[in-house]
């Protein structure tokens, strides 16, 4: 499906880099009658920072008063928590509490609750430890006292840049996946050398993620750098998600925003992440250290997870720069927008930041009529606060496939699994289908069924693995 | 009668109950073809203790599903029992549609699953080319899929050398076998058997610490005792035994259950804190071999039926094992209990202890004392008479199980 257009055409605006943010700015240029390209080196959207984050959507109570990332998060957040209700993506508003476990950080909420006011946020309440326990009995002790942050949800990552690319694809954007950006020729055209070839665009978008130092490197300019932070999370099975009602959130400290425990929208609890700087932008690996480092904090924090089985490890990496805020900034003579930097409040102000670039691209000529205002497309609900397939007797009785269940420990059907390697943004890969259904993404990781996901996707004609020859790979 | 769980245990208890003609037996079984396990484990060796003959997996699997279905027992495919309705009721979903089921009495048959590399916090990345014996016997038997050309086995148990037999019958080089314990586990004969065919190293005392490679395997790096580091070279590594109860059920129904098994506790009827609900199988002691599993079904079968006949069970005093050994099942008693399936109490040991001994006490009075059979090796069973279950004053407190010996070095476990 990935070719780089018709010879000749020329794009009104091409997007490097289709995570959460690249498919916000396609989704947000569609239905305004230009010829969008959106490119990925990747072989499905959302396989960067996109996919493996803390999933919150936050207030942006903690951001630094008066920076973009502030203003983008609080919009974000109204827009987001928009569409997600329009789309289906799962959302649940489960609220945060900023943990105090000492006197020190006892005295830092106030002040804490002065800066979400600053960042226009004023529903935070301080909490004596009795109030904290009787929200949280399973808080580990020793907790003095807590900030409420009640808007603070959790969402699905996965779903959230699903839909963005669905909507875009459904109104024509060429999804150009598999696509390695080499050089840019700047000009009017830019020419745009790919591992596909060459494609032309008049306007050109940086969201590369980790990378969008280089791209911008490639326009000329050298202002940040990107030192990916690694961020290292442990999932617990779903027996721990009674555990806790809250995002349990520690007080900020110099040293970063610290670890949290908090549940996900699959009925899992999560905990993490760590925070340490690495050089290779690919480099998701976990380590021993930071395991062991999630589970002694796990263990003060929420002493029950001790007992419970973990589902998953695994480990973000997040686009950090030298500088404090987004690295967001037009370049109107190229007729070029950066959107690099974006940590990880990236998600929360996707929408907000596709808005924002929308204005600086026309601020640098774009001409954009406005966007034609249509319901966002329906999305499959992966999420336990709303009814999944295997509990519809309507669905079943439409489609007996949707109460064939393949995937036991997080019950998806037959029919979810079809239809993810279906359709104009059909997963190629098993960890696609992975990010589309659940499937194979509990306690038992394919015990059961993994080997029945990967006949239907071998079926759907996933790349069957060519061996190499054993010891070619890396060593780190 | 409502049996959730297709498996050895679930299909004969189903057969034994429905032989009974204690009214209508139903199996639901989530997967699309009946026998749990068995089902995808192709070598022979099944049936030894049960059926006095030995056969494969599959075959094994398709005769104790023939007995429910002979004996009258309705055996339900691709009927997943979602959630609980009540305290004997199930909702369930399946093809054609939704349905609540509510049965007299249940037999909880959920079996074990070996635990995966996650649940397992092994370090680095994460590639293709990560297993279980469960994933890789379902890729390789029931799929026909290719796996990769060279593996490493983690774990140097008895289903370790089931992977190894799987993995060979897959055209995979077995480089290694890696075991964090002193010793190999398996029973000698079987191991033997796999030594002449097969050659590979078992690498003791040595620990998985990271798996290399992305997005395919290319090798894992192990940590011997000794402090001694090397990369294994694989594209392929299958994570064998550390079983878990499939415990998702008994949990959501608020059992009480037991910290060393992590399945339901259960008495010596296999009863578990609700009344009528019965646990049987692997799910109450991860893991037994299937012919033990399977003669563990007639066990739980009888007691269902004293159970429809008014039997009751008021007291259920928790027994407790400590040192080097991980879990006891049953794991509650009283006096007026029968007898546990067998006879004997299964003990799962942590490590190796010769000349073991035994003292079985309540409140500071010695009920048993005695030396066990066998040198107790890890991961697999070990066995404890029940002679002394009269003796359990139902007033008194917790049983306790001791046992003691020499965990020093072994030669050769044996059996």
């Amino acid at each position: 499906m990935s070719n780089t257009g018709q010879t000749g055409s020329v794009y009104d605006v091409a997007i490097v880099g289709a995570g959460v943010v690249g498919t916000a700015i396609a989704r947000e240029l569609s239905r305004r009658g230009l010829h969008i390209a959106l490119i990925d080196k990747a072989d499905d959207v959302g396989t960067g920072t996109s996919k493996a984050n803390t999933a919150i959507l936050h207030t942006g109570f903690d951001a630094t008063p008066g920076t973009l990332e502030s203003a983008l998060v609080r919009r974000g957040h109204e827009l987001l928590s928009g569409f997600a209700a329009a789309a289906g993506i799962p959302v649940e508003p489960v609220g945060a509490l900023l943990v105090a476990w000492d006197e020190e950080q006892r005295d830092a909420l106030p002040a804490l609750q002065d800066k979400a006011v600053a960042n226009g946020y004023g529903r935070t309440r301080i909490l004596d430890a009795a109030a904290l326990y009787r929200l949280e009995p399973h808080l580990g002790s020793g907790a003095v006292a807590a900030l409420e942050v009640p808007d603070e949800c959790i969402i699905c990552p996965w779903t959230t840049t699903l839909a963005y690319a669905q909507e875009a694809l459904a109104v024509g954007v060429d999804l150009l996946l598999k696509t390695r950006l080499h050089a840019v020729t700047p000009g009017h055209p830019h020419l745009l050398a790919t591992s596909d070839g060459e494609l032309r665009a008049d306007h050109l978008v940086n969201a590369a993620g980790l990378w969008s130092d280089e791209i911008d490197r490639l326009m000329g300019h050298d202002l940040f750098t990107v030192t990916p932070r690694r961020g290292e999370l442990i999932v617990y099975d779903k027996a721990a998600r009674a555990l806790i009602g809250h995002i349990l959130l520690p007080v900020p400290t110099s040293r970063g925003k610290g670890v949290l425990v908090a549940p996900t929208v699959y009925g899992n609890v999560l905990l993490g992440p760590t925070a340490e700087d690495v050089t290779d932008k690919t480099d998701t690996r976990s380590s021993a250290a930071g395991l062991e480092l999630l589970q002694d904090k796990g263990k003060q924090i929420l002493p029950g997870l001790r007992d419970e089985e973990v589902t998953a490890v695994y480990a973000g990496l997040r686009a950090a720069t030298e500088h404090a805020d987004y690295q967001l900034r037009a370049h109107p003579e190229q007729r070029y927008v950066c959107v690099g930097g974006i940590r990880s409040t990236g998600l929360t102000a996707s929408m907000a930041i596709a808005e924002h670039v929308t204005t600086l691209l026309m601020g640098a000529g774009l001409r954009a009529p406005a966007r034609a205002d249509v319901p966002p497309p329906r999305m499959p609900n992966i999420g336990e606060a709303y009814a999944r397939p295997y509990q519809s007797s309507a669905l079943i009785a439409c489609d007996p496939e949707y109460g064939t269940i393949v995937c036991h420990c997080e019950r998806v059907s037959r029919g979810e699994i079809r239809d993810a390697l279906s359709g104009p943004l059909a997963a190629l890969t098993l960890d696609g289908v992975r990010r589309r259904t659940r499937a194979m993404n509990g306690r038992c990781q394919g015990f059961y069924c993994g080997a029945a996901v990967r006949t239907m996707c071998g079926a759907a004609q996933e790349q069957q693995y060519r061996p190499r020859s054993v010891g070619d790979g890396a060593r780190p | 009668m409502l049996v959730i769980g297709a498996g050895p245990s679930g299909l004969a208890a189903a057969a034994a109950l429905a032989r009974s003609g204690v009214g209508r037996v139903e199996v639901l079984e989530r997967e699309s073809e009946p026998g749990g396990i068995p089902r995808h484990s192709h070598h022979t060796g099944y049936g030894l203790r049960d059926l006095h003959r030995v056969m494969t997996g599959p075959r094994y699997a398709c005769h104790y599903a023939e007995r429910a279905a002979a004996a009258g027992a309705r055996v339900r495919l691709a009927v997943t029992a979602t959630d609980w309705a009540g305290p004997l009721t199930f909702d369930t979903t399946s093809a054609t549609g939704l349905e609540q089921i509510a049965a007299k009495a249940v037999i909880l048959a959920t079996g074990a699953r070996e635990r995966p590399r996650s649940a397992r916090l092994v370090p680095g990345s994460r590639p293709e080319g990560v297993f279980t014996t469960g994933l890789l016997q379902q890729a390789v038997y029931l799929h026909q899929r290719s796996v990769g050309r060279r593996a490493v086995i983690v774990g140097a148990e008895h289903v370790s050398f089931s992977a190894a037999v799987t993995l060979q019958h897959a055209g995979v080089d077995v480089v290694a076998m890696v075991t964090d314990l002193p010793h190999q586990q398996s029973y000698q004969a079987f191991r033997i058997g796999a030594a002449l065919r097969y050659r590979f190293p078992v690498l003791t005392s040595a620990h998985i610490t990271e798996l290399l490679g992305r997005p395919r395997l290319t090798g894992v790096r192990i940590r011997h005792d000794d402090g001694r580091t090397a990369v294994i070279d694989a594209d392929t590594v299958v994570f064998t035994g550390d079983w878990i109860p499939d415990n998702e059920l008994s949990r959501r129904a608020g059992l009480d259950m037991d910290p060393g098994t992590r399945g339901p506790a259960v008495d010596t009827r296999l009863g578990t804190s609700t009344p009528g609900l019965f646990a049987a199988g692997n799910l109450v002691h991860p893991v037994q071999m299937a012919d033990a599993v399977a003669l563990e079904g007639g066990h739980v079968a009888r007691s269902v039926m004293r159970w429809l006949a008014g039997e009751r069970s008021p007291v259920r005093t928790p027994v407790v094992v400590e040192g080097p050994v991980r879990w006891i099942a049953p794991n509650r008693v009283d006096a007026a209990g029968p007898q546990p399936a067998g006879g004997r109490f299964v003990l799962w040991p942590r490590w190796f202890v010769t000349r073991p001994r035994v003292l079985v006490c309540q409140d500071a009075r010695s009920l048993y004392e005695g030396r066990l059979r066998h040198t107790l090796v890890p991961n697999r069973p070990a066995f404890l008479p029940a002679g002394w279950l009269r003796e359990v004053d139902p007033a008194g407190g917790s049983v306790s199980v001791v046992v003691s010996g020499n965990s020093g070095t072994v030669s050769t476990p044996n059996r």
